[in-house]
């Protein structure tokens, strides 16, 4: 395998396991069920990516042929990412999760639990 | 209605779903030709009920556009978001705020919620009925919550009316 090769490769790995890291760390740090979405979902998105793409560039160098299984990868979880932290966020708007004190806006979980549309700050206090 | 419209429903989708076989085979041998030929024209029949109308891509351009553009706000919004996950909690300041959207058809209004998802920062909660709210939860709040309605409204929602054009 030819140097830069091997560069590309490990500068993307070193990249994408930083955002991996950085996402579980995030898992771990956010106070609240909302907030810890925000962690994965960012880690499947250039975390993975970098994974892929490295992954990518190595195979179709070792085989002589593009290797573009990866792409399909990185399209089904593009499809499927948003989906799962939307099920989740809804989820836990219905079994009425603590959100962190400094949360802004918090009274709208009550009015998106039932896919109201969001009534005005002014009308939120006597509501 | 001719044989061939009647065997493939959905031209494009059968040639995707082509693509899709050989692509997880990595193989062209005729043997999967024939196999993801085979599949691409009976999973598009049996499916073929259950489509739902949906608008359709008036400019492809402007669609690969949006890929990139949206590639790399997710790039740049990550390197934002892992400074503030390893930085200090206290300057997190979460928020809900609910984003008026002006789209109507149910396949526009899942592509801005899912490219609202994947930019690091903001996260699509819940969508109400009426489909006129979207309601969004952002890790780190401006403190003026009109700049993050502006930047959905104005960077994703509008590049999605032109590629759909509606």
């Amino acid at each position: 395998m030819s140097f830069w090769v091997e560069v590309i490769v490990s500068i993307l790995l070193i990249i994408g396991g930083t955002f991996v890291l950085v996402g579980s760390i995030g898992l771990f740090r956010l106070k609240d069920v909302y907030c810890r979405l925000h962690g994965p979902t960012k880690a499947t998105t250039v975390g993975l990516g970098g994974i892929l793409l490295s992954s990518m560039i190595y195979m179709s160098h070792h085989n002589g042929y593009l290797s573009i299984h990866e792409l399909l990868i990185t399209l089904f979880l593009v499809i499927t990412a948003p989906v799962t932290a939307h099920i989740l966020a809804k989820a836990a708007m219905h079994h009425k999760v603590k959100t962190m004190e400094a949360t802004r806006n918090s009274h709208m979980v009550t009015t998106a639990r039932e896919q109201r549309p969001p009534v005005s700050d002014n009308d939120a206090g006597s509501s | 209605m001719s044989i061939i419209t009647r065997l493939l429903p959905m031209p494009a989708h059968s040639f995707l779903l082509l693509i899709v076989w050989l692509m997880l085979n990595v193989s062209f041998s005729l043997g999967h030709i024939i196999l993801g030929s085979v599949l691409a024209v009976i999973i598009p029949l049996l499916c073929a009920p259950l489509q739902v109308p949906q608008p359709k891509l008036k400019r492809p351009l402007r669609a690969v556009r949006y890929v990139f553009m949206v590639l790399g706000d997710i790039v740049v919004a990550n390197v934002q978001v892992a400074i503030l996950v390893v930085g200090p909690m206290r300057r997190i300041k979460p928020g809900f705020v609910a984003i008026p959207i002006d789209l109507e058809e149910t396949l526009l209004i899942t592509i801005l919620a899912s490219t609202v998802t994947m930019t690091p920062g903001t996260l699509s909660a819940e969508l109400s009925k009426d489909k006129n709210w979207l309601y969004v939860h952002v890790l780190n709040m401006p403190d003026n919550e009109e700049e993050v309605i502006s930047l959905i409204k104005n960077r994703y929602e509008s590049a999605i009316k032109e590629i759909f054009q509606c």
